[in-house]
């Protein structure tokens, strides 16, 4: 069944197929139309989930912690400063092992006060034990919040996914909304491997000395090592059900490129018209979509850049004193490539608190990396007038 | 692809306008995406939504800059604020009021122009109050009869599935509005196609 809807419902219905059994959220624009959705499905009683009302993010995480430690499958979404206040209970679903999904819906951060897209909130929570994924698509949220569900309780890592503020949380596009029965026989009800229970009593984040704190993050880092696998199988068993997967990374026309554009979020959709447009005038350019940043799919982005001359980082964030953050991982990523596998590699700063990125913008910054002007450990900003 | 622009004011709609054409152009087989100016809206200050239109999948995802259509919701808006900014030359304008496309004799040298009087019309069918009349479906049926582009099929069933209320009244609204529409192409001048 196929529906427009804007991607704050395509967050709701991804969450009513999956059948969500705890729900607690704050709003915060422009994540809002996600509580407001949630809560008449649960009113409506076409999702029969429990929704806490809250007065707090942080007691959002900390209501859908307890939920997901007594071992139903639990939800909340949140945006920017909401995101930021449940920074202490992030880390405490993370250290615990639940396997919880939020929504994030990317807005920049004060001061000063802005309520348009980047990526500085989410990435600034980078270290709290979540994977992330960022969406391109409303189709891709939909799926994505229901694969995220089945990745998180697989290896019992909560997952963040991120939808741009307004690009993607306010914009109304065709979604094919996927069959319940079939989304029921891929992601059967959670059967939490350890949980609260009278009967059979366990303890969740007790004290732990340093005997066996060392252990339990090495756990936690083992569990992460094994995501991009098993995105990529229960991926294929989303293929197989409804034909369509986005995997970690995309490559897009990236054979023999001579310049690849590397993106994430709704950028990528932009770039890919403008990646058209060049082959259809017969240039070698391309581009990569990283929809996985934790844990960082480090040898598929080797793999997909090795050999490739010039490569272009799209970053819509900053890491202040320092530079786009996606850059500096791909970077990172790259080290270990011999000299003449590794592509010069040029970052740019753009589009923060909502500024618009267009062809033209893209345009720029493809004829700057073939010019080569750009120096090359300092990020380039795109649009500043300063 | 075609790029729409539509302005109104906060409270009559505007958004939900582009939502309605959007479903209706959908049910048309169109790929379509459709959204608000990003930001905050105060009622009855200006507001425009987007649309795009087209026959492939949608890859653009920034904002309309030289959009190829423009909808006027409110025609207070015209002269006080500058509605055709970026309109591309050759483009159209569908106006709310009842005034004749000859009576805008600057836009039609730019662009061609039909006008509809969708708050007379909401009001006939006792859509909204007088003082804020919604809007929504009469310049849906306008802009079905005007370019074309939906069927009368596709416009009640975009209906059934986006209004919640009084249903049976929109869609006679946007039906009376389908035969009411009226359009001058660009350079028509009021001697010409006045009868």
């Amino acid at each position: 069944m196929k529906k427009v809807m804007v991607g704050n419902h395509a967050v709701a219905w991804g969450v009513r197929l999956a059948r969500v059994e705890v729900i607690s959220a704050y709003p915060i624009t422009p994540q809002t139309q996600v509580v407001e959705k949630l809560s008449e499905m649960c009113a409506d009683g076409t999702l029969p989930a429990r929704f806490i009302k809250v007065e707090s993010e942080h007691s959002a995480m900390a209501a859908v912690i307890g939920a997901s430690a007594a071992g139903v499958r639990a939800f909340t979404a949140s945006s920017s400063h909401g995101l930021l206040y449940m920074h202490e209970m992030l880390h405490w679903a993370g250290g615990s092992r639940l396997p919880i999904v939020m929504v994030n819906v990317n807005r920049s951060v004060g001061a000063p006060w802005n309520i348009w897209t980047d990526q500085n909130d989410s990435l600034s929570q980078r270290d709290t034990g979540w994977v992330q994924l960022y969406c391109e698509t409303n189709q891709e949220v939909v799926d994505t919040t229901i694969v995220a569900f089945k990745l998180a309780e697989s290896l019992n890592v909560p997952v963040m996914l991120m939808l741009d503020g307004f690009y993607l949380s306010h914009t109304a596009e065709p979604v094919d909304v996927p069959d319940q029965e079939l989304v029921d026989r891929f992601l059967p009800k959670r059967v939490a491997t350890y949980k609260l229970d009278t009967e059979q009593p366990h303890a969740f984040g007790a004290l732990v000395k340093p005997d066996a704190y060392m252990e339990m993050r090495w756990m936690q880092q083992e569990a992460f090592r094994q995501v991009p696998e098993a995105l990529a199988g229960i991926e294929q068993d989303w293929a197989r059900m409804f034909g369509r997967s986005y995997g970690a990374i995309e490559s897009y026309r990236a054979d023999d490129a001579e310049l690849l554009l590397v993106t994430s979020g709704t950028v990528t959709s932009t770039a890919r018209a403008v990646v058209d447009a060049r082959r259809g005038n017969g240039e070698k350019i391309g581009l990569l979509k990283i929809k996985m940043f934790r844990p960082f799919p480090t040898a598929l982005v080797r793999d997909a850049l090795r050999g490739v001359p010039r490569v272009a980082v799209l970053d819509r964030n900053v890491s202040p004193g320092h530079g786009g953050i996606f850059a500096e991982e791909l970077r990172s990523a790259l080290y270990d490539l011999p000299d003449a596998e590794r592509p010069e590699l040029f970052g740019f700063v753009l589009g923060l608190g909502g500024r618009d990125i267009t062809p033209a913008v893209i345009d720029e910054i493809i004829e700057q990396t073939r010019a080569g002007t750009v120096p090359s450990r300092e990020d380039l900003w795109v649009g500043v007038n300063p | 692809m075609r790029e729409l622009r539509l302005h109104g004011r906060g409270g009559q709609g505007t958004v939900i306008a582009s939502k309605l054409l959007a479903v209706a152009l959908f049910l048309e087989g169109r790929e379509v995406q459709s959204f608000p100016m990003f930001g905050v809206e105060r009622r009855g200050s200006p507001v425009t939504a987007f649309l795009r239109v087209d026959d492939q999948p949608l890859k653009l995802r920034c904002e309309i800059q030289a959009p190829d259509e423009l909808i006027v919701l409110d025609p207070t808006l015209i002269g006080t604020t500058d509605i055709t900014t970026g309109l591309k030359p050759g483009g159209r304008i569908l106006i709310n009021t009842e005034l004749a496309p000859e009576d805008f004799p600057q836009l039609l040298e730019r662009a061609h122009v039909s006008t509809i009087d969708a708050t007379g019309i909401a009001v006939r069918h006792g859509l909204g109050g007088r003082a804020q009349p919604i809007v929504n479906t009469a310049i849906l049926g306008a802009y079905a009869a005007d370019t074309g582009s939906i069927t009368v099929a596709s416009m009640i069933n975009a209906i059934k599935e986006e209004v919640p209320i009084q249903i049976d009244a929109n869609i006679a609204a946007a039906k009376e509005a389908m035969s009411a529409v009226r359009h001058a192409p660009m350079g028509s001048t009021a001697e010409v196609t006045r009868v």
